[in-house]
């Protein structure tokens, strides 16, 4: 595929809100994670929440927007300069030109969920509560494309935790096909009682901190968050190298709806297509930010998945214990982890991660490592046995 | 962009299967609404077959017609799902658990909660490995689903098949997003004409919002404005041979689509 540049992203999750703060997150190894007490919920877990006083009401003209998962996009669009670039684009290319791909899991459930303890005695629903503007999937690219006054093509990804990372799929797609010159690319999702309960029903909820690629590992920290990023085909800035994406791949297990392929074929096909699109061997990847839940089942299967492919020495982590598992908004947060990865010059370890398993065949890093990549993967495999590489490298423009 | 049609697909109440609507919205017979019977999933595996819900059903149904239809085997295309919320019975369940006192949600449950449980039980029943997507667009939600099929073809694909399903949601949440009966189509696009070609499509966006389509049969005007995948009828129409040939849907931002269909 054709590069796309990644002219300005911005971050927001536990870890760090701002890109900077991020960075420092992961150089000091200071994870976002702590014991759960998000709302009502009572469970023996870690979360990575946004702390709630971080987290303005929606713009006064979109309070019909207002909610938790809203407010998590706009704390990110307002990072970092985002707002700035994405209105130049506006004003460069025209609003119909600039298209908005939003992946989320649970957009604003959680809306819902609080409006379902108001019923009446009837059973029906509180008055003020609004669903289309909040709960709906769409509500959050809607939420984006309405914050900026666009009316190019838009769309809520959903797939599951691979969403965002689809998202770039569909951004690079409609750009090629020449319906857009720019795309606002992004995934969000927010703490919610259905992620929270349901994990935990399934067993996997780790009590303790999410530990990828350990011998002792027992499941997800779920944390909220938010990625975002302008994707434009010429590079905007004036220094010689620009980060690009370069490419994705995406492939469907057909497998079960919530345990991965056991010999991570699906994660495999996608991390190959990702390579093949981008025209590159595996030998070019510096390092790959594993989807690395910390569940026993992902990091095995993608495990055999990377070794099959790659062999066992690309240096390679995860990063879900300075985040948590941010589910539908994982693909643009890691995706952004990379890009900084390229950009500054370093690979991220492992935070929480004390002893490798050693039944796994990967070069897992414990500790961050001050080595530049110039090609980075990032990797976000879901339910429904959804799969999600993305190809990221520095590119001179 | 210019895109081929190889199926169609359709499941709606009166409009079992695209025989029988194609007829219909062709005008060669008058629609009559009957009461809906949900399809069995008989693509999955017993065991996931009790399952799943409406909404799985309905999307596995009308993809199993447009494979079936065009003859192609249920392995051998990329797919997009689009719908404009999931399944409602099941967001209504876990809901009422999580309002509870005890808030144990079923696992089955949750992993069906996902927007893309359709998409997930169409790749066990199909064993496909081949790439998915499930989007949502709200009201706009086949138009965007078309959107993202013309560009896939246009870009990187030879072959897609673009599955769109909506299905009613149980109070309390009925009273807030009103689906008026469930609504599936499916439609098989080649990027080039192939010996199974049966019409052609020029997707374009509209620079300026035009006005939109609507059925002229009244009943079918009712059932196009219930549902948001049933915004399709009037394409669905153009490609049963009924005119206008040329048709206009609405997609997000006010904006709209026009689809000129010529059919072989």
């Amino acid at each position: 595929m054709q590069p796309l540049f990644l002219n300005r992203f911005a971050i927001a999750s536990s870890a760090g809100i701002g890109l900077d703060a991020t960075v420092q997150a992961l150089g000091e190894m200071r994870s976002g994670l702590a014991p759960c007490t998000f709302e009502t919920v009572r469970l023996d877990t870690f979360v990575g929440q946004i702390a709630d006083a971080a987290l303005a009401p929606v713009r006064a003209d979109l309070a019909e927007f207002d909610c938790r998962n809203n407010r998590i996009a706009q704390l990110c669009l307002q990072q970092d300069g985002f707002e700035q670039s994405v209105r130049a684009a506006r004003e460069k290319y025209g609003p119909a030109r600039v298209g908005v791909f939003v992946g989320t899991s649970t957009s604003g459930i959680l809306e819902t969920e609080l409006a379902y303890r108001r019923r009446d005695a009837s059973g029906a629903l509180p008055a003020d509560f609004r669903y289309a503007t909040t709960h709906n999937t769409y509500s959050v690219a809607w939420f984006v494309q309405s914050y900026f006054g666009l009316t190019g093509p838009s769309m809520a990804i959903s797939t599951a935790c691979s969403s965002s990372a689809k998202a770039f799929g569909s951004a690079a797609r409609m750009i090629a096909a020449g319906l857009c010159d720019a795309a606002v690319v992004g995934g969000v999702d927010s703490l919610c009682l259905t992620t929270l309960y349901g994990f935990n029903s399934l067993g996997l909820l780790s009590p303790a901190l999410c530990r990828p690629f350990d011998a002792d590992r027992d499941g997800i920290s779920i944390g909220e968050g938010a990625g975002m990023l302008l994707l434009e085909k010429t590079a905007l800035g004036a220094t010689a190298d620009s980060i690009a994406l370069l490419g994705v791949g995406e492939s469907s297990d057909a497998y079960h709806m919530s345990t991965p392929h056991p010999e991570g074929l699906g994660a495999r096909m996608a991390m190959e297509q990702a390579l093949m699109s981008a025209e590159l061997p595996p030998g070019a990847v510096d390092y790959i930010n594993l989807h690395g839940t910390g569940t026993r089942s992902n990091d095995a299967t993608e495990d055999k998945a990377v070794c099959a492919l790659f062999g066992n020495d690309t240096p390679s982590s995860s990063t879900k214990g300075w985040t948590g598992h941010t589910l539908g908004a994982c693909g643009a947060i890691d995706a952004i982890i990379c890009a900084l990865a390229i950009e500054r010059g370093f690979m991220p370890g492992s935070v929480n991660t004390r002893t490798v398993d050693p039944a796994l065949g990967l070069r897992y890093l414990l500790d961050n490592r001050r080595e530049r990549p110039d090609i980075a993967m990032s990797n976000a495999f879901g339910f429904g046995g959804t799969n999600c590489s993305l190809l990221l490298g520095r590119v001179q423009s | 962009m210019n895109l081929f049609v190889e199926s169609i697909a359709i499941l709606a109440p009166g409009l079992t299967g695209w025989a029988a609507g194609r007829a219909v919205l062709a005008g060669e017979k008058p629609y009559e609404p009957a009461p809906f019977a949900p399809p069995v999933a008989d693509l999955l595996p017993a065991v996931e077959r009790r399952r799943t819900g409406l909404i799985v059903k309905l999307a596995l149904a009308v993809g199993h017609e447009a494979l079936t239809s065009a003859g192609r085997p249920a392995d051998s295309v990329a797919t997009v799902f689009t719908s404009s919320g999931g399944d409602g019975d099941v967001i209504n369940d876990i809901c009422i658990t999580l309002a509870g006192s005890d808030r144990q949600v079923s696992p089955t449950r949750f992993h069906n909660s996902v927007h893309n449980a359709p998409a997930g039980y169409w790749g066990i029943a199909t064993h496909s490995h081949h790439p998915s997507t499930s989007l949502c667009g709200f009201d706009w939600s086949f138009a965007i689903g078309l959107i993202e099929a013309a560009a896939q073809l246009q870009v990187d694909r030879q072959e897609v098949m673009l599955v769109g399903y909506d299905a009613p949601y149980p109070e309390p949440l009925g009273s807030v997003r009103r689906v008026a009966h469930p609504f599936g189509a499916a439609l098989l696009l080649t990027r080039s004409h192939t010996g199974r070609t049966i019409a052609e499509l020029e997707v374009t966006m509209d620079a300026k919002a035009k006005a939109i389509s609507r059925m002229s049969d009244a009943a079918l005007e009712q059932l196009r404005a219930g549902n948001p995948c049933a915004r399709s009828l009037p394409l669905l129409a153009a490609l049963a041979g009924a005119q206008p040939q040329r048709v206009t849907l609405e997609r997000d931002a006010g904006q709209t689509l026009s689809l000129s269909v010529r059919t072989f």
